[in-house]
């Protein structure tokens, strides 16, 4: 049994789920308090990788780093780094496909916070920063923490968008996903079966955690 | 009420669908693509009431699907070996089986900013860093490709820069894209690409490119599919697809 898959699943969708949870809690922050003119438009951008076909996250991701691209362009030029056929690729293709799960628990968890032990931490001289760290953050966690183990499962079975970035390269950038896609497109369904029971089982696990989370709020 | 008024419009709009008489369903090699799609307006022409359905993919996965159940009436594949295994499987009709065009491997590189490679040997140099194939499991180009490279005992220096591709279009577009400095795909798929990509060379020590043609055995249209099978070894077929490069069988 070849575990590299699995192993890197787990890497690409626990680093996936770092850049979420990061740009989740500021963008949710932000939209869950803050009205500015085209924020409801900003938010359904955020919003769209949940319903965009995972083709359409690739191919943009394709067309803003692929090698044609400035960015891309840049990177090899000075950097020579491509993310293109690295996993990198597929960690920031699991990322974008995870981030409007947590955006959107973070966004609900904020909203939700009562307003008025805010404004009572202020008048105890408690800086804003320190009012959203001790007070806020506290009182949303739970929910913040149950969107994030929502993107984490939803990382780990992502595959369209990191197969077209990241390519399906043995011991480099194949996924777990992918591997049983292989399994089952060379006819190794023994594998395959194999495969599709570990991934379930570790997605129900983290469901379930989830789920514990969302009724702690 | 107002639900089931609904669903009985939806399912008044789907029985077009359902009751669609003569349709013939192909799997082909993904090299066959806009050959065949090109043939089908001439066949349906010739069999009016018939249509053809096309589904494309790499000769292996297509082989799987047809294991699986799939509901296909013709397979053609791009390699005897992957139509071999069909036979072992008693999924195909063996009388119906014909070769019906051939094909070359070659060496592609992007036309933009490649490499500069002009010899296999030169696949091994660090400015390739990516070099795009089939998977060799599923996807007969990656086969060929590997019968070549094993040849030159390459293939295991070069193992580590693989990308491995689900079909030979996607070999294709990772080389056109510029993302791999080099691939192995048809004669036909590189004259697709047009200006995007270059010939580099049509490298030797592979068994001939040859694709066969079968009926499924599960098939209820049969007839059809045999019709289908002669079409394409008609002169007018031929004639289109010797334009996208295709040898005679």
């Amino acid at each position: 049994m070849d575990w590299f898959p699995l192993v890197l699943s787990l890497k690409v969708a626990a680093l996936a789920t770092v850049l979420a949870l990061i740009a989740g809690v500021a963008l949710g922050w932000i939209f869950a308090r803050k009205r500015f003119p085209g924020s409801s438009v900003l938010e359904a951008a955020c919003m769209l990788p949940l319903v965009l076909p995972p083709t359409v996250i690739g191919y943009a991701i394709l067309v803003a780093a692929g090698r044609r691209s400035p960015l891309g362009a840049w990177l090899r030029e000075h950097l020579d780094y491509t993310i293109i056929f690295s996993w990198h690729g597929a960690v920031v293709a699991s990322a974008v496909v995870a981030l409007p799960l947590v955006l959107k628990s973070a966004s609900a968890a904020f909203a939700n916070v009562d307003r008025s032990l805010e404004a009572a931490a202020s008048t105890l001289r408690q800086s804003p920063l320190s009012v959203f760290l001790r007070v806020t953050l506290p009182l949303a966690w739970p929910g913040i923490l149950a969107g994030t183990l929502l993107a984490f499962a939803r990382a780990m079975g992502e595959f369209g968008a990191s197969l077209m970035v990241a390519g399906s390269i043995p011991k480099q950038t194949q996924t777990l996903s992918m591997a049983i896609y292989d399994a089952v497109q060379a006819g190794h369904d023994d594998m395959a079966l194999l495969l599709v029971s570990i991934t379930s089982l570790l997605s129900i696990t983290v469901l379930v955690l989830s789920n514990r989370f969302f009724s702690l709020r | 009420m107002r639900p089931f008024r609904l669903l009985s419009l939806v399912i008044a709009l789907a029985l077009p669908l359902a009751v669609s008489a003569q349709q013939v369903t192909v799997s082909a090699a993904a090299s066959l693509t806009d050959a065949f799609k090109e043939l089908a307006p001439k066949f349906e022409a010739s069999k009016p009431g018939a249509t053809l359905r096309f589904n494309f993919a790499a000769s292996g996965a297509l082989l799987q699907q047809i294991s699986q159940g799939a509901p296909v009436d013709v397979f053609a594949s791009a390699d005897q070996e992957t139509m071999d295994r069909a036979v072992q499987q008693k999924l195909i009709d063996t009388d119906s089986r014909r070769n019906f065009v051939t094909n070359s491997l070659v060496l592609i590189e992007p036309a933009q900013g490649g490499a500069g490679v002009k010899t296999l040997q030169d696949l091994t140099g660090t400015a390739v860093k990516r070099i795009a194939v089939g998977k060799t499991a599923t996807v007969p180009v990656g086969r060929y490709t590997k019968q070549v490279l094993d040849g030159a005992r390459l293939w295991e220096p070069l193992e580590p820069k693989f990308v491995q591709a689900d079909s030979v279009r996607q070999v294709l577009d990772y080389v056109s894209r510029g993302e791999a400095e080099a691939g192995f795909v048809y004669r036909t798929d590189a004259a697709i690409a047009g200006d995007k990509v270059r010939i580099v060379l049509t490298p030797s020590g592979h068994t001939p490119v040859s694709y066969p043609v079968a009926t499924v055995a599960d098939s209820k249209q049969k007839a059809l599919g045999q019709d289908f099978i002669a079409f394409l070894n008609s002169d007018a077929a031929q004639q289109v697809l010797a334009r996208y490069g295709f040898g005679k069988p």
